[in-house]
């Protein structure tokens, strides 16, 4: 589960590489500027030294009150279907990652970003920005109050429509936890023709996906939505592994 | 002529289980490591100013701090266009090669003014980091790293980060004896060295080409 190093008994952990069937690769053909952006070469592999397993304190001093709730900018109300966003910041060994930064991002509720470059014809909200940050809890939660953010067209390919999502942006508590993705809704009819979301392996794709959560749906007041996000938690010898040549016998 | 088959008359099934083609009855779920999936990661889009814009975000060490310098550079594509959407991302060691983290085991450590970590979109074609030069950090095999800053580059038709390093031209003799830099193919080691300039280092990150830099696989 872990490594130990020659200088002073350092130990380090070695974070989990997760198999590329389970990873969205850096390039994919039908997502057009990944063409000239996307690197050609190999990797070459860097071992989690005391760089890579450490990483950025960045907590409650990045947050002020009004980042978690999207839908009140500039003294009004933003248009459209207000929605709960929450779930828990995870590692893949299952525990919590408490007190880390949240950073996210979205189109308004006619799919616009407040953003020089997009340039669509659907309106701006003067009432919505479209940025929110939170920190998870002691147990790793988080939640946000935004709008569901609307579909847009983007111009990749004919009549291109990006599903709705919000991006997400996390850092977890080392180097090699770093995250930055995007958050779907379920069932979009767009999925199918959106190659940001097929570039996903699809053995992974869900886990891109919210879930409805009429649970913490409020009366009355906003719908919920429930994502879990789960950054690489450390590397673990399989049970297997460890107890092969075991004897029962010898257990006290 | 045979009797016709009567597609009714269904075999009585062997007496014992049938078995899964895996051989085990279960999934595993139980006696498995627990682990859960990993969140797919997805480009960080042309829109990254919205939610990724900090005003002191390019600011690894205070402004003033004593020995600070500027590292600046481009990000170019296949084409070797500027990218001016991209996001630049520093994390290292302060010169005492320590880090301001909990998770280095030695203990985090606090350097006056150094925060260690800086973001710097490229909008003016450009990225720029405040820092500090990192002392040497342990290499886990008894021998010290050079000087190094762990860098991220994240884009529009990225569709995860990349990643690489920052080594510095002017440390020579530490760059030699580096266990990481020592795995590059000579002849692509350049693409990591930051080099002097009037107010710091110059690096420039070439995300494809005949000199395209060295990634790492993290
Ligand atoms: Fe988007």
């Amino acid at each position: 589960m872990t490594r130990s190093t020659s200088d002073g008994g350092l130990t380090l952990p070695r974070y989990l590489v997760e198999d590329p069937s389970q990873r969205t690769p850096l390039a994919f053909p039908d997502y057009r500027s990944t063409a000239l952006r996307a690197p050609l070469r190999e990797p070459v592999d860097l071992p989690h030294r005391l760089t890579e397993v450490t990483g950025p304190v960045l907590g409650e001093d990045r947050v002020l009150p009004h980042d978690a709730d999207l839908t009140w900018r500039n003294g009004g109300e933003a248009v459209g279907q207000r929605v709960l966003v929450h779930g828990r910041v995870l590692d893949s060994d299952g525990r919590a990652v408490p007190h880390a930064l949240v950073e996210v991002w979205q189109a308004n509720a006619a799919g616009r970003y407040r953003h020089v470059v997009d340039q669509w014809p659907a309106p701006l909200d003067p009432h919505f920005d479209g940025l929110g940050r939170v920190v998870t809890d002691d147990l790793g939660r988080y939640e946000f109050l935004t709008i569901k953010p609307g579909a847009y067209p983007w111009g990749n390919h004919h009549n291109a429509w990006r599903p709705a999502h919000i991006h997400f942006s996390l850092f977890g508590r080392a180097f090699t936890q770093r995250l930055v993705t995007q958050m779907y809704f379920p069932d979009d009819p767009l999925f199918g023709q959106d190659p940001i979301y097929n570039a996903i392996p699809p053995a992974a794709r869900h886990r891109a996906v919210s879930r409805f959560s009429l649970e913490r749906t409020q009366d009355n007041w906003a719908l919920a939505y429930e994502w879990d996000i789960v950054l690489r938690g450390v590397d673990q010898t399989p049970f297997e592994a460890l107890s092969e040549g075991a004897d029962d016998g010898d257990v006290a | 002529m045979s009797a016709p088959v009567d597609p009714l008359d269904v075999p009585a099934d062997p007496p014992g289980p049938f078995q899964p083609r895996s051989g085990q009855r279960g999934s595993g779920f139980l006696t498995g490591p627990l682990r859960r999936g990993t969140t797919p990661s997805a480009t960080v889009g042309p829109y990254l100013a919205i939610g990724l814009t900090w005003a002191d975000g390019e600011w690894a060490a205070a402004e003033g701090t004593e020995g600070g310098f500027w590292i600046r550079g481009r990000v170019l594509d296949g084409n070797g266009d500027v990218v001016p959407d991209a996001m630049v991302e520093t994390w290292q060691a302060d010169p005492d090669g320590r880090f301001p983290s909990p998770e280095d085991p030695r203990g985090a450590a606090a350097y006056p003014g150094f925060r260690g970590y800086a973001r710097s979109q490229t909008l003016t074609g450009e990225f720029a980091v405040f820092t500090l030069k990192p002392g040497r950090v342990p290499d886990g095999e008894g021998g010290l790293q050079a000087p190094h800053v762990d860098v991220s580059v994240f884009a529009r038709g990225l569709l995860d980060r990349v990643v690489t390093r920052i080594y510095f031209a002017d440390e020579e003799s530490a760059n030699a004896e580096d266990a990481v830099l020592r795995t590059v193919p000579g002849d692509r080691r350049p693409t990591l060295l930051a080099t002097p300039a009037p107010d710091g280092y110059r690096f420039d990150v070439r995300l494809q080409g005949e000199s395209e830099t060295v990634f790492f696989a993290v």
